[in-house]
């Protein structure tokens, strides 16, 4: 099953679409073109990117969403994404687990992924994967991943709509999340709502949402916030207000089910208002953008490496950088020299 | 690392099918799995056998092991090679299966197609190398 793998795949072969993803992963000869061909079959399904802290309870919410869709007759796919150990390589993936309520669906593609220790490579590959499940056919696609670091941020951002978990009493993770998810949400859910703090941290979470948008929440002094009535100052420039998508808060409690349609309901209206703002057109070119741009930096350095090897290696050069023969800037310089020259010689 | 460079890693289903609770075993095996570097899925417990059959499919994983302490092996096993071949994943999928065997029956486990099996007193590293050295070839 090699040579047509592109052709099983768009005929609805779940083992092809399987064989494809490991392709992608393991970086495996011809995957490239691979990808390539799947391109122009992508472009169908709607992304979406759940991320929150270890135990929010993302799988659970991504089981439960998985479930929903089917009941509306459309059918998922979802990449779940969790750390491997940076020194052997070896991974747990437990998120499976949780896909309590697609028993033996097939028409719910799950499949877990692990960092793989490679930086850009991560994001690059689950870019793939989302075009091999796009290709496919899938309605919806879901990537799940722990909200920690600019990596999981990169991740995340290849999705039309990003929802942010947050779970009760995480004073300090919302802190936390003004780092970057504040940034990236375009909802928040506050699962677990029926444990103590959930109000609380729906609370913490409007007021950062209302400082973000420029105003001052009306619970902060007793003087300024002299704007509209719902509290907050809009501020006057910038784009039309109806034009701007505020993220909502939902409060969901994911493993009895509740609040899963509210979730639903918010990601529809958010494609709704990609669509009508024109943001999705725009989306669309910033991601390939961004993709271009990823995969130039890895090919890049990927050269690179190669050129390196050629030269003998790199502990030569860090021989000499100890010895202070020569110093690092130095050393990049040398070796990016006959590029730079190539290029040069091409503007002539 | 340039993004042609070839990275496999040997991907792992454990899986528990059944009424059987005991998953000490599994997880055990889980982390050993993980120590040797392999990627690990681990099912769960009580799984039916579509549902292992949809993750091994799914997760294309190189090495389907089954562990079995209640004695259903000969129900649960055929069933789970049958739902590999309707998806074309019986071929290159390692088949394994862990737990209290009697010796007839791994006899006709193994004619059913599963490679080896591991009773009581199996050493980890035996495990991971057998693994090693009959990951399927893809």
């Amino acid at each position: 099953m090699s040579g047509n793998l592109i052709d099983e795949l768009l005929a609805g072969k779940h083992r092809a679409l399987a064989r494809t993803i490991t392709k992608i992963e393991n970086r495996q000869a011809g995957y490239r073109e691979l990808v390539s061909q799947l391109h122009e079959h992508t472009g169908d399904a709607d992304v979406i990117g759940i991320t929150g802290s270890p135990g929010a309870g993302k799988s659970t919410l991504v089981d439960k969403m998985a479930a929903a869709y089917r009941e509306q007759g459309l059918t998922v796919g979802v990449i779940a994404i969790d750390p491997s150990s940076p020194f052997t390589g070896g991974a747990v993936l437990g998120d499976r687990i949780r896909m309590g309520s697609n028993v033996g669906d097939m028409e719910v593609f799950f499949r877990s992924m692990s960092a793989r220790g490679t930086l850009g490579g991560l994001s690059t590959a689950t870019t793939d994967a989302v075009k091999a499940l796009d290709a496919f056919g899938k309605d919806k696609i879901i990537i799940e991943t722990v909200g920690a670091g600019q990596n999981e941020i990169d991740i995340v951002k290849t999705a039309d709509t990003v929802g942010v978990l947050v779970p009760p009493g995480s004073g300090d993770d919302v802190q936390m999340l003004k780092a970057g998810i504040l940034e990236i949400a375009d909802l928040f859910i506050v699962n677990k709502a029926d444990l103590d703090g959930a109000d609380r941290t729906v609370q913490e979470l409007k007021e950062m949402l209302e400082y973000r948008d420029g105003g001052v929440p009306a619970t902060v002094g007793h003087h300024g916030a002299a704007g509209s009535g719902d509290g907050f100052e809009q501020p006057e420039s910038g784009d039309p207000p109806e034009q701007r998508w505020h993220p909502p808060i939902v409060e969901t409690v994911a493993n009895k089910g509740e609040g899963v349609d509210d979730v639903l309901e918010v990601l529809a209206d958010h494609r709704e208002h990609l669509a009508d703002s024109g943001e999705l057109a725009e989306q669309e070119r910033m991601r390939y953008a961004e993709e271009i741009r990823t995969l130039l930096q890895e090919d890049v350095r990927g050269l690179l490496e190669q050129e390196i090897d050629r030269q003998g290696g790199l502990d030569a050069y860090v021989g000499r950088v100890r010895s202070k023969e020569i110093d690092p800037y130095a050393v990049s310089d040398e070796l990016l020299e006959p590029i730079a020259e190539c290029l040069e010689q091409r503007e002539e | 690392m340039g993004v042609d460079q070839e990275q496999r890693t040997i991907r792992c289903l454990v899986a528990k099918v059944g009424l059987d609770g005991h998953d000490r075993g599994a997880h055990v095996i889980s982390r050993a799995f993980r120590d040797a570097g392999f990627e690990v899925i681990y099912s769960g417990l009580h799984r039916a056998p579509e549902e292992i059959v949809q993750a091994a499919v799914q997760e294309d994983v190189d090495v389907l092991g089954i562990s079995i302490l209640s004695g259903a092996h000969d129900t649960l096993v055929p069933k789970i090679v049958d739902g590999l071949q309707e998806y074309d994943a019986f071929e290159d999928t390692l088949l394994l299966v862990g737990g209290i065997i009697p010796d007839d029956d791994e006899d006709e486990l193994k004619a059913l197609g599963v490679s080896e099996v591991f009773g009581p007193g199996a050493s980890m590293d035996e495990m991971i190398e057998f693994v090693r050295q009959n990951v399927p070839e893809r």
